[in-house]
């Protein structure tokens, strides 16, 4: 099994993709906690005065900042678990995989275990980036950064774990669309499109949210316990986000679920 | 070494109605090089996915000394395969993908190294695979096959797109490797391409095994050239011996015989010969009536 995860590791740090993939997370996810930091940071008094606008309490700032790393990052580490198997498709790897190792379970096991850890990593960079921006210009804006609280701490703990499940999701998904172009659209299509329209949909009549909290991207907001996307606009139910280790259980039960779908499928096939 | 034997035994696989391969048995020996024959979509590439576990055969086995390859303790160190010379991520560099999988397999690093100086591509190895001509990936294909020293070879047309001095690097190496005692085994479709370097053949054909044995034996049917000066002489002294002769611009071309029988034959009939050869062409039109288009050649 060791042997397994270091042959995996190999894969995924020899080629260019993860570090291209970190570098787009940290300069979007960079600019975007930047830039709500700056102007949430800047404008709160003037949004205070007036009732129309959104009113956001100034302890709420650090974290819907910081958690930008997974509400806006979350669909790097997925891209980069997809993108771990449907390249071994596109490029018939899987042959030279399944000979040096033929238990093709433990191979997959060991694909599992190694995205969990890049998946974690890529959280880290985000965080680096949510924080590492978002926290120094929250305070030249006259806001507390919150640094200094075990509770900021425990929600960048919990965006590790969010991360790292998504990357998780990403192989289960990579397992089922094999073809790379295919998997690629489809995450971005709903990940970017069908799901926050169906979250803004959801979240309009009280039955409907009740399932709409269920939706991955929900699911994975809960986990990590903030969000632009739940702060701002949406919630005007008073349908309750699922508590944090629900929307841990949602996104682990989706990965467990995806990654068997995907042994089924793509690892128990003939290589041809 | 103490020498794997390949055995497949009532190798079958149906695509649906279509039968890919059809009980397929035969055995490959240690220590000398078999050619694995057949025209493209033979069967040979499902044959050989079968023995190594890629695919699962719809019935019979295929194993390394009695084992199926899923079963093997050390797969990389047992047998080495190069199967396509496509298995490759393009933005990894040679070097790194024998890395992960020799990490896989649990092989020392300095292996690498070693495998790469053998096959001719350790000043380019550190550069991304992606810009490789076809004869540098066969070449790295080989490498991923010697990587754990394996007992057994199994070589999907290796010899593609190889140039000239390839060829002849690839043909030593193989006769080097069965000479150590490994058993190899090399498909191709082409009969003239193995010719040289090959001891036996197993040549099928629709799935189907149409002649299992050495070279001898096949071209044992084929033709030979001989001529001579006294040219009437020599047609009278086959015919009295039974053999048929047709005249060629080559000389004369005798089926059912070989090049050592006829020479007796004329010494007898005290003809001087002044042509005496196999037909090479002959040994091509052998192989390709074994496996041509027709049904029926499920000899």
């Amino acid at each position: 099994m060791i042997a397994a995860i270091r042959s995996e590791a190999l894969k995924l740090t020899t080629t260019r993709m993860w570090w291209v993939l970190a570098l787009v997370l940290l300069g979007y996810v960079g600019f975007i906690a930047a830039l709500l930091a700056g102007l949430f940071g800047a404008l709160g008094d003037q949004l205070a005065a007036q009732p129309d606008a959104p009113q956001l309490p100034p302890e709420s700032l650090p974290p819907i900042i910081y958690s930008t790393a997974t509400s806006i990052g979350y669909v790097f580490p997925l891209i980069l678990g997809t993108i771990a198997v449907t390249s071994e498709v596109r490029y018939q790897t899987l042959t030279p995989t399944f000979l040096a190792q033929p238990g093709r379970g433990r191979v997959l096991t060991a694909k599992l275990i190694v995205l969990a850890v890049a998946g974690a990593v890529l959280g880290l960079i985000g965080l680096v980036a949510s924080m590492g921006l978002g926290a120094p210009i929250l305070a030249a804006t006259g806001n507390d950064p919150a640094i200094d609280q075990s509770e900021t701490w425990l929600l960048a703990g919990r965006i590790l774990i969010a991360m790292a499940l998504w990357a998780v999701i990403g192989v289960g998904i990579g397992s089922l669309i094999q073809n790379q172009i295919a998997a690629i659209v489809v995450v971005l299509a709903f990940t970017q499109f069908v799901e926050p329209i169906l979250r803004f949909g959801t979240s309009i009549w009280e039955w409907t949210a009740t399932v709409g909290k269920f939706l991955p991207g929900a699911a994975s907001d809960a986990l990590v316990g903030s969000s632009i996307f739940t702060s701002l606009g949406m919630g005007t139910t008073q349908v309750q986000a699922l508590e944090w280790w629900q929307g841990g259980l949602v996104l682990f039960g989706l990965a467990v679920v995806v990654s068997v779908l995907g042994y089924l499928t793509a690892w128990r096939r003939d290589i041809t | 070494m103490t020498g794997t034997t390949i055995e497949f035994r009532s190798v079958s696989k149906h695509f649906g109605a279509v039968k890919a391969v059809d009980d397929l048995s035969f055995t490959v020996q240690p220590g000398v090089v078999t050619g694995f024959l057949g025209p493209n979509g033979a069967g040979k590439t499902t044959s050989l996915r079968m023995l190594l576990g890629l695919v699962r055969p719809t019935s019979g086995s295929a194993t390394f000394g009695g084992a199926p390859y899923h079963r093997l303790e050390h797969p990389l160190a047992t047998v080495g395969t190069a199967l396509e010379a496509s298995s490759f991520s393009p933005g990894r560099s040679a070097r790194n993908h024998l890395r992960v999988y020799a990490a896989a397999a649990g092989i020392p690093r300095a292996r690498v190294q070693r495998v790469l100086e053998l096959t001719g591509i350790a000043e380019v190895a550190d550069r991304r695979v992606g810009g490789y001509s076809l004869g540098m990936r066969q070449r790295l294909g080989l490498a991923f096959a010697l990587l754990g020293d394996p007992e057994v070879l199994v070589l999907d047309e290796p010899i593609n797109g190889l140039d000239p001095e390839g060829i002849r690097w690839i043909r030593t190496l193989l006769q080097q490797l069965a000479q150590e005692g490994r058993t190899v085994l090399v498909s191709s479709h082409l009969l003239s391409e193995v010719q040289q370097s090959v001891d036996r053949v197993v040549i099928i054909s629709h799935g189907r095994i149409v002649h299992e044995g050495s070279l001898d034996d096949l071209e044992g049917g084929t033709a030979v050239l001989v001529d001579s000066p006294d040219r009437v002489g020599l047609i009278a002294a086959l015919a009295a011996a039974g053999y048929a002769a047709t005249r060629t611009d080559a000389g004369l071309c005798v089926t059912g015989a070989t090049a050592a029988q006829l020479g007796a034959l004329a010494l007898d009939a005290r003809v001087p010969l002044s042509l005496l050869r196999p037909d090479r062409a002959g040994l091509e039109d052998v192989f390709l009536e074994l496996v041509g288009t027709g049904e029926g050649v499920q000899a």
